[in-house]
């Protein structure tokens, strides 16, 4: 399978104003430095910098790609994403990894739970949320190729599903029809969600699955869809409630003057137990199992008289 | 010695639009007048660009990091001919986008600023992209000698003299204040020199309102090869009008129309003005 890496090497090869910059963190990009050359800019532990820096590049024409824990990229150069990216409507594509549950047992520090809700802030930024590596590879030219600064949650997992839906952005990926409830998620946790979604089905329930892994723009026919014929909507993301995606379907359907019955699973109040991957989200309740005795549970309790 | 008649004519026409801004809502009038011999030198004897070549990519870049200053910069962009002389009197309206920090609305704002320590970084990029496309621009970054507090600027001469950034000049406003406060009394910045050398720049020290100084100072640039430059320019806030030179509450001034006319005089040698609007504005 191809590599984001193999792939943003293509995509700078192709394009010369494609400049790859890191604040000293080259998970993503390990082999990249010699085949790129000056191309390749490592401003050291200086997240401020680089994006600061990547804005007067794109001032001077290039198309900067910013990689950096998400963390350190959305927290720490805030300011500097919204300032000068931001203001200046700069074409600076923001990589951040490790977002998430991804940042597994790193701790509340490293524990980019909040990015979504500050990158949308942002006029005109675009968020994308990648489900594993494959769609991380499908979306990336579109991504390159956009006037507009973006913020990528850097994903490169296992396959989380077989695609059916070639990547556009703006538009979502939806798998099955159901009515029963619609399971609204994004990024490495669309495989847990169609884990959940195969353990609802085997016990009668019509299910639907949205990968929205362009959470800006989102794809709102494909949200209101969801919330006009299931009987139930479940936003299930790795990141506070707050400006996350349930954040994201309320706006909508207040705009919308339509209303759903919904089941925010999400991050509240609180930092999650750092750990490995599978006990994090075992202890958070973020597993296929666990998805799926809430979402079974909430059904019950709608169904009673 | 060259004569510089000109460039004082210049400098005392900018002076009165920065005074003349300084009503009407204001305007940052002692950090701009700080500078302005430092901007109307630069766009006189340093900087390669006209109003005919603000887009051409061989252009220099002039980036305020001290955004405050914009009024010395309006003012002589609007004595050389690049930006529009009544766009001044739109100062602060909604009608035009002149306002206390720069944007580039205005042909020869390369980009905007207000928020402190980020154009050098901004100025790191420019310089990068010249350096890849092996070009001969040169970016000058205007930093104010309170925004020096930001760890930005550290981290960024770090960066600058990592990637050997010699076509990367920061001139430092050296008047001495904070917004409010002398510097060496909040967060003393001595020895500067010193400081800047030990992150790698190559750096001096001059007289920031001697146009023979600054002509010397800068005749060879970088100062040294493979290593950004640093110009430490010792200057005076509020510079040209004895009444309120060097004072802490005259950063920012909202003057009525009378002390204006007042001040203008005292800019062209007449008695002092006798202020009385409140001046000490933190912000």
């Amino acid at each position: 399978m191809k590599t984001y890496e193999r792939t943003l090497l293509e995509l700078a090869l192709a394009d010369e104003r494609i400049v790859v910059l890191t604040a000293e963190n080259r998970a993503a990009i390990r082999n990249r430095p010699g085949e790129l050359g000056a191309r390749f800019i490592d401003v050291g532990i200086a997240e401020q910098t680089m994006v600061g820096a990547a804005a007067g590049l794109a001032l001077a024409g290039r198309i900067p790609i910013c990689h950096s824990l998400a963390t350190f990229l959305t927290l720490r150069a805030f300011e500097f994403v919204r300032t000068d990216v931001g203001i200046g409507r700069l074409p600076v594509k923001l990589v951040g990894g490790v977002a998430g549950f991804l940042s597994d047992g790193n701790g509340p520090t490293h524990q980019a739970i909040e990015d979504i809700a500050l990158m949308r802030g942002i006029p005109n930024m675009q968020v994308f949320c990648p489900a594993d590596q494959a769609e991380l590879v499908a979306m990336l030219p579109a991504v390159v190729a956009s006037p507009e600064p973006a913020y990528v949650r850097y994903n490169a997992s296992q396959p989380a599903v077989e695609h059916a839906t070639a990547f556009e952005i703006g538009r979502a990926e939806v798998f099955g029809d159901g009515t029963d409830v619609a399971l609204l998620t994004f990024g490495f946790l669309l495989e847990h969600v169609s884990r959940a979604a195969e353990l609802l089905r085997a016990r009668g329930v019509g299910v639907r699955v949205v990968n929205l892994r362009s959470l800006k723009p989102i794809d709102e026919r494909v949200v209101l869809d969801a919330a006009r014929e299931a009987r139930l909507v479940v936003t299930v993301e790795d990141h506070f409630k707050t400006g996350g995606l349930y954040s994201i379907l309320a706006e909508i359907l207040l705009r919308e003057r339509t209303t759903a019955r919904t089941l925010p699973i999400a991050l509240e109040e609180r930092w999650f137990k750092p750990a490995t991957l599978a006990r994090v989200l075992e202890h958070a309740g973020f597993t296929g199992e666990k998805l799926a005795a809430r979402v079974f549970s909430a059904l019950e309790e709608l169904s009673r008289p | 010695m060259t004569d510089h008649s000109e460039l004082e004519a210049l400098a005392l026409r900018v002076r009165e639009h920065v005074i003349r801004l300084s009503t009407g809502g204001g305007c940052f009038i002692g950090a701009s007048l700080s500078c302005t011999d430092l901007i109307v030198h630069l766009y006189s004897r340093v900087l390669r660009i006209t109003p005919a070549t603000v887009r051409d990519p061989e252009r220099d870049y002039l980036l305020l990091s001290k955004g405050h200053d914009v009024p010395a910069l309006y003012g002589t962009l609007v004595e050389l001919g690049f930006m529009a002389r009544e766009r001044l009197s739109r100062h602060l309206t909604t009608e035009d986008s002149i306002y206390w920090h720069p944007n580039r609305s205005v042909a020869g704002i390369e980009f905007h600023s207000g928020s402190l320590g980020h154009l050098l970084s901004v100025g790191i990029g420019l310089a990068l992209d010249a350096k890849l496309r092996k070009a001969k621009n040169r970016v000058f970054v205007l930093l104010g000698d309170g925004e020096l507090d930001e760890g930005t600027i550290w981290e960024g001469l770090l960066v600058a003299s990592a990637k050997q950034l010699d076509n990367l000049v920061c001139i430092v406003d050296r008047n001495e204040f904070q917004a409010n406060i002398r510097t060496e009394e909040l967060i003393p910045l001595e020895p500067l020199l010193p400081k800047f050398e030990a992150f790698g720049a190559k750096a001096l020290r001059v007289d920031g309102h001697s146009f023979s100084a600054l002509d010397a100072a800068l005749a060879t640039l970088p100062l040294a090869p493979g290593r950004p430059t640093v110009v430490v320019a010792d200057t005076v806030r509020g510079r040209g009008l004895p009444s309120i030179e060097q004072r802490a509450d005259r950063w920012f001034a909202n003057f009525t129309a009378d002390e204006v006319t007042a001040l203008l005089a005292e800019l062209h040698g007449q008695a002092r003005a006798n202020l009385h609007s409140e001046t000490l504005v933190v912000r």
